[in-house]
């Protein structure tokens, strides 16, 4: 039993012509209760474009195996969320990274505090001179490991080093 | 290439930075006043590449968070308006390149048309920016545990996406297509340039930035093992990347050709009214000949929809740069199973390398800086990377512009190319003829412990030399015989790449670039010789 608009046929006022290798067919429908005349095309095109999902489900086909000629499909768009999922990957990204530098920073300054304490209180124990800072050349040990030294003049061979001009 | 070029090249640069204990330019004054301006070259180059590699990263994290989607956002084309089909742009092409050049950089038609700034794109470059800022905020030491991610991440998906390529229906057609030797290929020197620049740029030499972090190396430390083992790695992962490469694309390759296939299978089944299953890839080319035979004039009708679809004409559309990592994989990927997990982890690779790269770069720009005594004293790291960072992004905001990728194309083909070479060339010849070759070995010597042996000795004097100075010429007379330089414009009407001429103001740019960083070289000594000439005279004066 097919149900187009209002009215309803039977199976048998379904007519087949052309039949070929391929599974494909012409039909037309016809109109039991009005004297066996065919269904205007346009009603029908209508009828099925409305009930395309239950045709499909019938014969276990969807819109890309059974195809109705002149009766292109209406795609479904593709689902969106309100906010771009993206956007919100970005959110929690972008928050890691700055919570992260913020952590840095604060921590860089804070170091940075304690070490000039350090060195002021190192100072005011060498003016009393109870701390021995081991001084090499007149420059303390610490600073020295700043980038594993500097060029020492005193044990480089006279100009050797340096190219003539 | 990787013997004759790569590692005495490396090895050079490596000593030189361990022994002088500066970045390139201090390294390169002390080897000759003169040559203060190699190092400033080397900064310009850095900070011109700086500028725009970080636009790859933002990319990278705008497909990165585009992957959290099913389906992903690049396996379909959007609806056009009335919802009868898809976007016509997209149907002339394939959704992949869609999402490429339209969502994702909304690229204009031509270079004059500027257009305005993609926020989004925008906000991915400021958090690339910061990514980058954050790795290189407490200096070059701590860079170095970034590293170990950035370094060992990219292995590990290389790993997981090798096991899965191999894995992969047409992986096979990829791999033979690349072992098969093409002899022609091998014969057109154009492709020994490609290898010789390839190894150049890869192994990352004139940047600086080896110079940079050879600075921070104990003085003994054997950079001659370290050259050997770092070239012989690179390489080898190179490898192992285009096996992965090859597989995934031999995949990608018959996906295509198979729905090639089905499609004119479909077309001549829907137009002859065949049975299904009559027509398959097998039979295909017969029952086209039979086809044509008994029905002449339908088969005429039809035959300039009908493609002929070939398996090697789908491999041998070889893309690289840009192109290949953003269209092709992520074309691959789409036809995955879970695409969403593969593409996070290779965007997520993409953007440990990408942001690998950056921090060398970025290391070579800010050595120098923080080597100087005028502006280390007066500010802290983290101003002056911070500093550096904003005008970068600035900078780099021109390129998230909608003609922001053909800027983009200028930068990554003219910005390095030529002033590299330049300023490697004139590295070779300073460490061995203006500096000596002996007293070079000696510095080794105190260094290691052993001097460089005869192949290292005539590597340096004579071979990387000529090989560099014969790439010059040959880049040289390629650009004056091709006369004016043009590009590839997206054209959204057929879809397609079209070429073009650049504009005046372009081509001015471009010899900006070039010229910014080789003049350096000569202005340096020009300044240094100068100097002398003044503090000569004011000597004699006082005397």
């Amino acid at each position: 039993m097919m149900i187009i608009g209002l009215t309803i046929c039977r199976i048998s006022d379904v007519l087949l012509c052309n039949v070929t290798d391929r599974v494909s067919f012409w039909f037309v429908v016809t109109d039991s209760s009005q004297n066996m005349t065919t269904v205007p095309g346009s009603v029908v095109e209508a009828a099925i474009r409305m009930n395309r999902n239950r045709i499909n489900s019938a014969f276990l086909l969807s819109d890309k195996t059974l195809q109705f000629l002149k009766i292109t499909s209406t795609l479904s768009p593709p689902v969106e969320p309100s906010t771009p999922v993206w956007l919100i990957v970005f959110g929690v990204v972008l928050c890691l990274i700055v919570a992260g530098i913020v952590f840095l920073v604060v921590a860089g300054i804070q170091q940075r505090k304690k070490k000039n304490k350090e060195s002021t209180e190192r100072e005011n124990l060498e003016e009393k001179g109870e701390v021995t800072v081991t001084v090499e050349n007149g420059i303390p040990c610490e600073a020295l490991d700043l980038k594993a030294g500097h060029i020492n003049g005193v044990f480089a061979a006279d100009d050797e080093r340096f190219t003539s001009l | 290439m990787l013997i004759a070029e790569g590692m005495p090249l490396l090895y050079l640069e490596l000593a030189v930075g361990q022994r002088m204990r500066r970045g390139s330019i201090g390294a390169w004054k002390i080897i000759s006043p003169y040559l203060c301006g190699v190092g400033v070259a080397s900064v310009v180059v850095s900070f011109f590449l700086s500028m725009y590699y970080n636009v790859i990263n933002a990319w990278a994290f705008w497909y990165l968070f585009h992957s959290f989607q099913d389906p992903l956002p690049w396996a379909t084309c959007p609806l056009n308006s009335n919802r009868t089909g898809y976007e016509e742009e997209c149907e002339k092409t394939s959704s992949t390149q869609y999402f490429w050049y339209r969502q994702t950089l909304n690229i204009s038609p031509s270079l004059e048309a500027s257009g305005n700034v993609q926020w989004e794109q925008a906000l991915c470059l400021t958090l690339a920016w910061l990514v980058v800022y954050l790795c290189i905020l407490r200096g070059t030491e701590s860079t170095g545990k970034v590293v170990y991610v950035t370094a060992s991440l990219p292995y590990c998906v290389l790993i997981i996406y090798l096991i899965r390529g191999l894995t992969l229906h047409g992986a096979v057609n990829g791999l033979v297509y690349m072992f098969t030797p093409k002899l022609e290929q091998l014969s057109n020197p154009k492709t020994w340039i490609s290898a010789a620049t390839q190894i150049f740029f890869s192994l990352g030499l004139g940047f600086g930035s080896l110079i940079a972090f050879a600075s921070y190396n104990e003085p003994t430390n054997n950079c001659e093992r370290h050259a050997i083992i770092v070239s012989l790695i690179n390489s080898t992962t190179s490898i192992f990347a285009s096996i992965v490469t090859f597989s995934i694309y031999g995949f990608k390759a018959t996906f295509n050709y198979e729905s090639c296939i089905n499609k004119v299978i479909l077309l001549l089944l829907n137009a002859f009214d065949l049975e299904e299953g009559s027509l398959t890839a097998d039979n295909l080319n017969e029952m086209k000949d039979y086809l044509m035979a008994t029905h002449p004039q339908e088969y005429a009708q039809l035959s300039p929809q009908l493609k002929n679809c070939s398996l090697e004409a789908e491999l041998d559309t070889a893309v690289q740069g840009t192109g290949l990592a953003f269209i092709v994989y992520s074309e691959a990927i789409k036809n995955m199973e879970v695409p969403q997990l593969y593409s996070v982890l290779y965007f997520v690779m993409l953007l440990m390398l990408g942001i690998g790269s950056m921090l060398g770069n970025t290391a070579a720009i800010l050595t120098p800086l923080t080597d100087s005594r005028v502006i280390a004293t007066r500010f802290p790291k983290e101003v002056i990377s911070g500093v550096v960072c904003f005008i970068n992004c600035v900078i780099g905001l021109i390129f998230t512009m909608e003609a922001g990728n053909y800027w983009f194309d200028i930068f990554n083909d003219y910005a390095a190319t030529l002033s590299l070479l330049l300023i490697v060339l004139v590295e070779t010849i300073a460490v061995c003829y203006i500096y000596g070759i002996r007293r070079f070995e000696k510095d080794l010597y105190t260094m290691i412990g052993r001097k460089p042996n005869w192949y290292w000795k005539i590597m340096w004097a004579f071979a990387s030399p000529l090989l560099i100075i014969s790439l010059f010429i040959f880049y040289l007379t390629d650009y004056i015989l091709t006369g004016t330089l043009q590009y590839q414009a997206w054209d959204a009407t057929q879809g397609q790449l079209v070429t073009k001429d650049y504009p005046s103001y372009a081509l001015a740019v471009i010899g900006l670039l070039v010229a910014a960083s080789t003049m350096c070289i000569p202005l340096g000594a020009l300044v240094t010789f100068i100097r002398k000439r003044l503090k000569r005279e004011r000597v004699s004066t006082v005397a």
